[in-house]
């Protein structure tokens, strides 16, 4: 089976990785992907993995174009292959991210940094009209009201009250979690699945909504670890 | 004197901020204040019509901005009351001709004149809707126990609380007693707890409301309106008293259960 395409948020954008194999399959594959979520990518700065494919000028600046023509900047190019290498700095693309996300061939003196996505911290109640994006994952002191929406990358955590609309993996992660004191959205995404709640039966108490095969449910959410 | 600014404000349009800036200003008059109305609507104007002093404007909002005439000149007073002023908006012209800084300049200036100031908003979609916050010491958001009104209510609540004037106070319009009682009508308490303000004041749907407005005198100088004693309340209630929440129609259930909700304290 062919490695799949990955996305991951990082300081300021996101990574995507684009796996080996002809670059008349993948390209057009990567592109349907963003067409597929817009809403996520649009005005994303994005940074790509090429590993040791070789990609031409020509190549990297129709990639850049077509793009930018979906509101996406392409801002850097990863690659261990001197053509490709050539090519990136030609169209004046970046070809390393900063530090603390490349991960690779570090000294750290003590392992005090967490790697993971990135996540931000919102402490207000986000009222209707109110729209968050974020590649990675979101935190919530406070209420989401109707009206109000956010979509993220990763995981979204309310410590409140989930009654707007929540997109969680946005660009497509399935293992994607939505965390909620009282979980009870207008409209609850993760990747691709979407879920309306039920009316609410008795008193609200902490849920977990993510996908198990194949379906979205929530759960009560507790920590497992203690068991 | 030195008058607290009372800004009225909705998310959506005709919910009741004319008619609740209308009886709050006579209501603060008639308990022997001194009270200016600005209709900051620019454009909308219609203060004056439910206040009954079109025919009376001479200079307007406008005029005063520009220096067509000095402050007291744009100030009508009341038929009925005579501590009760309007300073109504220009009809006609741009809606651009006042700006925020006008509004606090000419609120400064009226500080010095009266108790109160009370401010008729454009709703908070439109263009105007910053010039009546900005110089508000205190708003209250107006809505109507529908959803859409709520949704729009608190759009600008997050407004308000952007433009570091919030959070406001919440006046309930326009509640139907028997369809709250069936449940067909969003019940105050739900209400309350997407909004998360402080509530000051319950309305109910009332046709004396319709009636003296086409008369040009406020409802809540006639003792028999329902609509007008909840206004009184809540003129009361800016002005620091603590006055209990009305029971509407002997039923208790309804609004013993909100004024549980309810915060003592006025403005003052
Ligand atoms: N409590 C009420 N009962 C019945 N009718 C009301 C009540 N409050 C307002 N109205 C009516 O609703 C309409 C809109 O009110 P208005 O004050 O002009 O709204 P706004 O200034 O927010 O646009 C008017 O016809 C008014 O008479
Ligand atoms: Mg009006």
């Amino acid at each position: 089976m062919k490695a799949s395409l990955s996305i991951k948020g990082i300081q300021d954008g996101l990574l995507v990785s684009i796996p080996e194999g002809n670059w008349d399959e993948a390209r057009p594959a990567f592109l349907e992907l963003i067409d597929e979520q817009t809403d996520f990518f649009r005005g994303a700065r994005l940074a790509l993995q090429l590993e040791q494919r070789t990609l031409g000028a020509a190549e990297l600046g129709s990639l850049r174009d077509a793009l930018s023509e979906r509101e996406v900047n392409l801002w850097a190019v990863l690659s261990t292959s001197e053509v490709t290498k050539t090519a990136a700095a030609d169209l004046g693309l970046a070809q390393y991210l900063t530090k603390s996300t490349s991960g690779a061939d570090e000294d750290v003196p003590f392992e005090t940094v967490l790697y993971g996505d990135e996540a931000v911290l919102i402490e207000k109640t986000l009222r209707s009209g109110n729209s968050i994006r974020h590649p990675g994952h979101v935190v919530i002191l406070g209420d989401i009201n109707p009206g109000a929406e956010v979509i993220a990358g990763g995981n979204v955590m309310v410590w409140g009250r989930l009654r707007g609309m929540v997109h969680a993996g946005a660009a497509g992660d399935e293992s994607s979690k939505v965390y909620a004191l009282d979980l009870s959205p207008t409209q609850l995404r993760i990747a691709g699945q979407i879920a309306v709640s039920p009316s609410r039966r008795g008193r609200p108490k902490p849920e977990v909504a993510q996908i198990r095969e194949g379906q979205l449910v929530a759960e009560e959410w507790q920590n497992k670890r203690r068991r | 004197m030195s008058a607290k600014i009372i800004t009225i404000t909705s998310g959506k349009g005709g919910v009741g901020k004319t008619t609740a800036t209308a009886n709050l200003g006579a209501s603060l008059a008639d308990l022997g204040y001194r009270v200016v109305c600005i209709d900051a609507d620019i454009g909308l104007r219609n203060l004056d019509v439910v206040m009954g002093l079109e025919n009376r404007i001479v200079y307007d909002l406008v005029d005063v901005v520009e220096g067509h005439c000095k402050l007291r000149q744009a100030m009508i007073r009341d038929k009925h009351l005579n501590d009760l002023f309007l300073i109504p908006a220009a009809q006609t012209r741009d809606k651009t001709a006042v700006s925020p800084q006008d509004m606090v300049r000419i609120s400064d200036e009226l500080r010095q004149e009266c108790d109160w100031i009370l401010i008729d908003s454009p709703a908070g979609i439109e263009r105007g809707f910053r010039n009546a916050l900005a110089p508000a010491d205190v708003v209250l958001v107006i809505t109507n126990p529908e959803v859409s009104a709520v949704r729009d209510a608190d759009r600008i609540i997050g407004l308000i609380e952007a433009e570091e004037k919030g959070p406001g106070k919440l006046i309930l319009n326009r509640v139907k007693p028997e369809m709250v009682r069936r449940g067909d009508m969003l019940a105050t308490e739900d209400i309350l707890d997407v909004l998360a303000i402080d509530l000051i004041g319950v309305i109910p749907e009332d046709e004396t409301i319709l009636i003296s407005t086409n008369r040009g005198m406020a409802a809540s100088l006639d003792s028999k309106s329902i609509a007008g004693k909840a206004y009184r309340n809540i003129a009361r209630r800016l002005n620091g008293e603590e006055v209990p929440f009305e029971t509407l129609q002997g039923r208790d259930g309804f609004f013993g259960r909100i004024s549980r909700l309810v915060r003592a304290g006025g403005v003052r």
